[in-house]
Formats: structure tokens, C-alpha cells, sequence
């Protein structure tokens, strides 16, 4: 079995954003960047189906400017065995992402594609379901739990409320959710190690994709800012003002 | 502008969130049909048609509907887009799910979580986790939006009834299979829809301790939250996270308890009504954004409010 994880290089969850009022856009200028937490999630999974004997290369793959190739040399650190650069200038929006990785499966086939089920810059929780749909394949969206069948997954999904198992046939898509795994971290000889894999370099230009966002963004502001601040005496004067002042108790 | 709205529901009433989205697809224009497919599920789609503001309801009965899976519900959709400008959902697993799917079928994107509409092309989006808000505007003639629903109202009830219409497409791509569901939580709320919301921070120091969490917790019909310091530290499961990679949340009343409000978990809370904050040191930053603070010790504070909760119950 063949896994491809597509990964993308973010903002560190730990970085507090800041708007550019000039650009009208969020400032990314010496900011700490790493591989979004899901696809991360994405990532340690395919290698723990790997240790399990169940697959026989992951391939990793991630669109963006050069430096993406620090993201995936990090999935190689991690344990995935070659990466795919498709190199962008800016991060393209996910129906296009989409396209790409459609574009990248035609060449090569996988069994499966598990990607993070939302990156945590555009908050979009689309790529995986589009590229479902481009493949007419599977999507089991929101994995806690992924088990391999001969010739199908069983998926436990986190929806509202509660958690849903389904049945999907082979080659599926699927998308991680917190709970699936912890990812490791990757240890000092398997970075090195890492540096001797293969990243091949595509330009999208040869994959015949118009390029073309169908949506753009006009505008990015901060929100209001949120006026907090206040302090009660006891917890007394607490229950007082949030049952008689707020009233939500 | 002909939108269609595709219908969450318990097979006797809608979920409020669709109903959320019924108001969400009136701001963007007129008509509004509701697509509510599922088994046994005509009870319904009589919500459905006495919610105001929809003027047609789709009615789609048949068993292999009745678990929303991806793949059946998708091709349904899609044929029925041919009629449509629009589709809307609320932003729920279900929508999440199935919309993108759609989208990429239409050759469209989809617009995730707006949270207010400009005009017909043009909507705001909260992006970095509600840390900055998008104004986009789509170039295409088909749209596919999901909506944020602590951003709209609930649609009213309706005096009039709407005519519903029963509609039989039954393709189904056969590449998913329901195994089971599981209802998690019991008796109390789950985190994305609770009113009210307790959670715990590093400073609970066990996950022994977040008991005393759960009685408060109990006594306002709360859900319980954690933030990730405390998942990381094993005090709770992962499920209970609030924050940036964790569940965004809004609730009316989020109380933090030994939670310092690191920018991660404040992105994930920061937009609940009230916010409460139990924490010893007076400089933690969950208190700037608090509108009550407490400064103290959580091992007294926390009994102290169970008790005084205790005597507004009797």
C-alpha cells in the first residue's frame, strides 16, 4: 500500500498573528512558521500504518515557496520516506490545492491520502473533501481512529456529539482530527537520515492547472477588540453580577 | 438567486444550526428551498416548511440518507445544484463534510464559516482562528457557503406553511458503508453547542481534581473544557481541548479555572458572551479578556462557587 500525506508549512499555533494594516493582510514577516498540527497528525499516522507492516512508502507532498521544503524535510525526519515540492508562490486556495494533488495521484497512484482535516491559517476544512470529489473516491473527514481491512477502512469519525464508524472502499481519503495520535518528535539521527531522502521539485505550470483563484480575499481586518479587564472581590460578589448583572446563570 | 439550504434534522424537527442557516441564506437573497433528505423524516420537513423564510421544501426520503454520509447526500446535492445559485449549510460536521465535496463537483470554492454577509459575492470569514477577519469575494455565478452559527440568529416560525415537494433521486456512488454512532458525554452538553462552558487549565495540577470542575459543572448544565496545557498534561482527553487546534467555542458563559490564556486557547474562547477567570496570579493574561476576574486560589474558589450554586438550586 501507497500513503500520500500532503502537508502545509503555517504560522506556529504558538505565534500571536498580527494584521498589516498597509498590505491588508496578516504579517508573516520573521514570524515562526512549522507544519500544521494536523497534517502532523496526518503524518504520524501514515507512519504508525507503515510500522504496522501495512504500507510500503509515504510519500509527502507540499505546495508553497521554497521554504515548504523545511516542512516536509521534517515529515522525512519524522519517518515518511520522499517528498513531492510543488512549488507556488503564495499558498493557493484548496479547491486548486485540490487539483494539484489530483493531478500528482493521476501520475502515481495511492491506496490512500490522509491530510489534516483544516489548516490553522484559513481555517478552510476543505482540501481533503474536495479532493475526495476530484477523485471519486471515499472521505472519512475527522479520524479519531483508522483500522485497514483488505480491501477497505474502517473510520471513527468525531462529529457533533459523539463519534461515527463507517466502512470505506479502497482508495479512500481521509482527514485527521486531535485525537487520532500524538505525533513524535523526530530524533536526531532520523534528521540526518532525513537530509539523504529524495524531495522531487514540480512546477505546477506542468500540470496544466489554471492557477486561478475563484475567490479572493479584499480585505483582512483585526477583530474588535475584546474589553475584559473587570474583577470581582469574592465569589459572592461572582454569582451576584453574573446572575443579576449578565444574567446567564 | 435561487439558494438551497441542505437540512440537518432528527427526522422530526430541524437542528437549530439549520435554522441558523435559513437566516444566513435570507440575508443573501430570496428564494430560499430547504433540502431535507433522510428516512422517515417527513415530520421534518413539516419544520422545515413553517420556518420563515423558506419558501419551498425538498423532501428526500430514503434510506440511504439516513446517516448524512458524504457520497450520497453529495450526489444528490449536485444534481440539484443544476436549479440553484446557492447552496448553504450551517458549519456542523454534516456541513463541513458534505459541502466541499459539492464545491469541487461545481468546479467552485466553497466559502467556509462566514459570519456576516456584505452582499451577494461578498462575505466575512474569521480565519487564524477568529485572530483576524476576512473580507472575500467569490468570482463564480455558483456558490457553496457554510455558515458560523454563533453569528446568526434562529429563523422564526413561520404562520404560513411552505409548499413541500417530494423529490426522488436515488444514485448513491456506493463507497461508504454505516457501521455505528456513538453519543458521547451522557447528561452533559457537548462542548461546541453548551451554553455553558467549565473548563480547567495546568493549574487543576490532576486530572483527579477537574471533580470539582464537573459538580460547578453539573449544576449549570455545563460542558466541561480543558485547555491544551492541561491535555498535554494528561489530566484530561484530548476531546476536552479548547483553542486554536482544538474546539472553537462560544458559549454564553465560559468559565476559565487555573487557565494563564495562552494565545492559543484564547483564540478558541474569546468570542463567548461572558467570560469568567479563577486564577492566582493577578497577571495572567486570561484576565484581559475577562469580564469578571477572580484572583485566587482555585482549591478555595471552586468549592466556594459549587456551594454558593448549591443555594441558588434550592
Amino acid at each position: 500500500m501507497k500513503i500520500l500525506v500532503p502537508v502545509k508549512r503555517v504560522v506556529d499555533y504558538n505565534v500571536k498573528i498580527r494584521v498589516d494594516k498597509e498590505t491588508n493582510a496578516v504579517d508573516l514577516n520573521n514570524v515562526k512558521m512549522s507544519i500544521n498540527p494536523f497534517d502532523e497528525i496526518a503524518v504520524e499516522e501514515a507512519i504508525r500504518i507503515k510500522e504496522g507492516g501495512k504500507c510500503d512508502e509515504i510519500v509527502v507532498v507540499s505546495l508553497g515557496p521554497e521554504q515548504s521544503k523545511e516542512t516536509i524535510r521534517n515529515a522525512l525526519a519524522m519517518g515518511a520516506d520522499r517528498g513531492i515540492h510543488v512549488k507556488t508562490e503564495h499558498s493557493p486556495e484548496p479547491l486548486l490545492v485540490a487539483k494539484v494533488l489530483a493531478k500528482i495521484i493521476e501520475k502515481e497512484s495511492f491506496d490512500l491520502i490522509i491530510l489534516g482535516k483544516q489548516s490553522i491559517d484559513d481555517d478552510c476544512n476543505q482540501t481533503g473533501q474536495m479532493l475526495s470529489a476530484l477523485l471519486d473516491c471515499s472521505i472519512g473527514t475527522y479520524a479519531s481512529k483508522i483500522e485497514i481491512e483488505n480491501d477497505s477502512f474502517v473510520v471513527t469519525r468525531e462529529i457533533d456529539g459523539g463519534l461515527q464508524t463507517i466502512k470505506l472502499a479502497k482508495p479512500a481519503v481521509l482527514t485527521t482530527d486531535l485525537r487520532l495520535n500524538e505525533p513524535r518528535y523526530a530524533s536526531l539521527p532520523n534528521i540526518m537520515k532525513a537530509k539523504q531522502k529524495t524531495i522531487d521539485e514540480v512546477d505546477p505550470a506542468d500540470l496544466q492547472i489554471e492557477m486561478q483563484p475563484k475567490v479572493v480575499t479584499k480585505k483582512v481586518e483585526e477583530p474588535p477588540a475584546r474589553i475584559g479587564g473587570g474583577k470581582v472581590e469574592s465569589i459572592e460578589d461572582l454569582v451576584d453580577k453574573l446572575k443579576n448583572v449578565s444574567g446567564v446563570i | 438567486m435561487s439558494i438551497l439550504v441542505l437540512a440537518e434534522h432528527n427526522n422530526e424537527i430541524l437542528k437549530e444550526a439549520t435554522k441558523k442557516a435559513i437566516t444566513a441564506a435570507s440575508k443573501i437573497g430570496n428564494p430560499v428551498h430547504v433540502l431535507v433528505a433522510g428516512a422517515d423524516c417527513a415530520n421534518a420537513a413539516n419544520d422545515a416548511a413553517s420556518t420563515e423564510g423558506v419558501e419551498k421544501v425538498l423532501h428526500a426520503e430514503n434510506s440511504q440518507y439516513k446517516n448524512m454520509l458524504s457520497e450520497p447526500i453529495s450526489e444528490l446535492l449536485i444534481d440539484l445544484m443544476s436549479e440553484y445559485d446557492y447552496l448553504v449549510s450551517a458549519a456542523t460536521t454534516n456541513g463541513k463534510n458534505i459541502l466541499p465535496r459539492v464545491a469541487a463537483k461545481l468546479d467552485v470554492s466553497q466559502i467556509s464559516e462566514i459570519i456576516s454577509v456584505i452582499n451577494g459575492k461578498t462575505f466575512q470569514r474569521p480565519i487564524y482562528a477568529g485572530n483576524a477577519i476576512a473580507t472575500v469575494e467569490s468570482s463564480t455565478d455558483k456558490n457553496v457557503i457554510t455558515i458560523r452559527t454563533t453569528a446568526f440568529e434562529t429563523a422564526k416560525d413561520s404562520k404560513s406553511t411552505a409548499e413541500i415537494s417530494t423529490i426522488a433521486i436515488e444514485k448513491n456512488p456506493g463507497l461508504s458503508e454505516f457501521v455505528e454512532e456513538k453519543v458521547s458525554g451522557g447528561e452533559r452538553p457537548e462542548l461546541t453547542s453548551a451554553g455553558t462552558i467549565v473548563s480547567g487549565g495546568r493549574g487543576m495540577q490532576s486530572g483527579d481534581n477537574f471533580k470539582l470542575l464537573e459538580s460547578v459543572a453539573d449544576k449549570l448544565g455545563a460542558a466541561v473544557g480543558a485547555s491544551r496545557a492541561a491535555v498535554d498534561a494528561g489530566f484530561v482527553p484530548n476531546e476536552y481541548q479548547v483553542g486554536q487546534t482544538g474546539k472553537v467555542v462560544a458559549p454564553e458563559l465560559y468559565i476559565a479555572v487555573g487557565i494563564s490564556g495562552a494565545i492559543q486557547h484564547l483564540a478558541g474562547m474569546k468570542d463567548s458572551k461572558v467570560i469568567v477567570a479563577i486564577n492566582k496570579d493577578d497577571e495572567a493574561p486570561i484576565f484581559e479578556v475577562a469580564d469578571y476576574g477572580l484572583v485566587a486560589d482555585l482549591f478555595d474558589a471552586v468549592p466556594d462557587l459549587d456551594k454558593e450554586l448549591g443555594k441558588i438550586q434550592k
